[in-house]
């Protein structure tokens, strides 16, 4: 391995954030040779002056590509995919297949990803800050909202296709698992009785092989801990 | 058959791609859907887009909506200027950097102000609480301090020294509450400047012209339909109060 390339590239992520968790499997199962810098949000290292400079959002995933520094998973993902060559159906060349990835990963932001992670946020990080239990009428509001978003992701997106943009697995497909994973944390399976989902997220799964699981222990663990208290 | 647009030109994204368009002598037709009269609900409007939102274009067979997706494919299939979304690989980053910020960070911050000041109240007959009102002026500040630390910073565009679509993007939405009569340029120098670069270079003509329906608020607040009313106020109710 060239190891001037690896430290070239640079991604400072944190494991539990799911736009993180998206970069670090496509880098890993893209084989994409590269450096991990940890971030940990829950101990505030994103606030630090260090990190500041480099990210005055204070947020991750943040990119450094030989002292270009870039932020956003969309924009990070869509980089990597076109300067490392990887496989093309991760995002598509020919303009309608593009288009709909894009028009996936702009939709993908006021649905999926808040909706999401606020179930997420509800049932396990505010109770741990707060020490209170969780509130139920809220969370309840919340699993609505999702309820409706996911009704969306299957029927606009998905439809009858085996992937959300197509064929073939895409950035889209890894930004969406990511999100939808994460309730797994506080133990909450989303897309249980969902059938179409349910394959749907075996497909990437299966796609994506080792990276997926080697990607989400650190989500996995929180979820063992969760759940034994329960 | 031509590439037709659907498009209010009272929402930001729908001015974002008519700018663009126009600006590129992208040949259209140009379908109006009145929001206010909720056009929206209509059946042949879902029938062209599941969702029921603008903007939302038809090429031939193809159909997309998402406005950033719809200028990044606009840019591409009519081979426009590179500095819309440029070939270069980091430059095109920065671009799509703030195509993606802006979803959360800046989409719907500038333009609740016209909502809560204006089409709520007029349109609606709904009183706003002053906590409301406050708390997005203060996200509003957040945003725009945030757009000119981060994303401006000391060039004259956000991805340098051309004007992209990240910059059409954001004068859609910073360009907003200036309907409720927030002049949001008076106290920011950096930002009027940009503003103006970025009028000059759409030119003075389309730039005016498409922003000619928020100066019009009032009146399309008037004349919204009673039965698009109904099935507004809660949408309303749960996204704003």
């Amino acid at each position: 391995m060239n190891m001037a390339a690896k430290k070239a590239l640079e991604v400072y992520l944190d494991m539990l954030s799911q736009p993180c968790r998206a970069v670090h499997i496509f880098l890993n199962h893209n084989k994409i040779p590269h450096t991990v810098k940890t971030v940990a949000l829950r101990k505030g290292e994103n606030r630090t002056a260090e990190f500041t400079k480099l990210n005055p959002m204070q947020k991750v995933p943040v990119m450094v590509d030989n002292g270009f520094v870039l932020t956003e998973s969309d924009a990070i993902l869509k980089y990597l995919a076109t300067n490392y060559h990887v496989p093309e159906h991760w995002y598509p060349r020919q303009s309608e297949r593009r288009a709909k990835v894009d028009e996936y990963t702009a939709w993908h932001h006021n649905y999926i990803r808040p909706h999401a992670a606020k179930v997420f946020i509800m049932e396990v990080l505010v109770p741990r800050m707060t020490r209170q239990p969780v509130e139920q009428p809220k969370l309840q509001r919340a699993l609505e909202q999702l309820g409706d978003t996911l009704d969306k992701l299957e029927g606009m997106f998905l439809k009858r296709q085996p992937f959300l943009c197509g064929d073939d697995i895409s950035l889209a497909d890894l930004l969406a698992v990511c999100e939808i994973m994460q309730p797994l944390g506080g133990g909450r399976d989303i897309l249980k009785g969902r059938r179409k989902l349910e394959s749907w997220r075996s497909r990437v799964i299966s796609a994506l092989q080792g990276s997926f699981e080697e990607g989400h222990q650190i989500l996995y663990q929180l979820r063992d801990k969760t759940t034994s208290k329960l | 058959m031509p590439l037709e647009i659907y498009l209010d030109l009272l929402s930001q994204p729908c001015r974002s791609v008519y700018i663009f368009a126009k600006k590129n002598n992208i040949p259209f037709e140009f379908k109006k859907i009145l929001l206010f009269k909720g056009e929206q609900y209509g059946e042949e409007f879902g029938k062209v887009n599941y969702f029921r939102k603008v903007p939302v274009i038809k090429d031939g067979d193809f159909t997309l909506s998402e406005s950033i997706a719809i200028l990044t494919y606009l840019a591409e299939k009519y081979g426009t200027p590179d500095h819309w979304y440029p070939a270069d690989l980091q430059t095109r980053a920065r671009v799509d950097e703030y195509l993606s910020w802006q979803h959360s960070g800046m989409r719907g911050i500038a333009g609740k102000i016209l909502w809560l000041k204006l089409m709520i109240p007029k349109a609606f007959g709904i009183d706003v609480p002053k906590e409301k009102m406050d708390s997005a002026m203060e996200d509003l500040e957040e945003a725009l301090t945030a757009f000119e630390e981060k994303f401006l910073q000391d060039k004259p565009f956000i991805a340098g020294q051309k004007i992209s679509l990240a910059d059409l993007v954001a004068i859609v939405e910073i360009m907003q509450p200036l309907g409720v009569g927030v002049n949001v340029f008076e106290v920011r120098p950096k930002l009027r400047a940009w503003k103006d670069r970025v009028r000059a270079e759409i030119g003075p003509a389309l730039f005016d012209e498409a922003h000619q329906m928020i100066f019009n608020v009032e009146e399309v607040a008037k004349s919204t339909d009673p039965s698009a009313k109904e099935i507004f106020k809660p949408k309303i109710k749960k996204l704003f109060l």
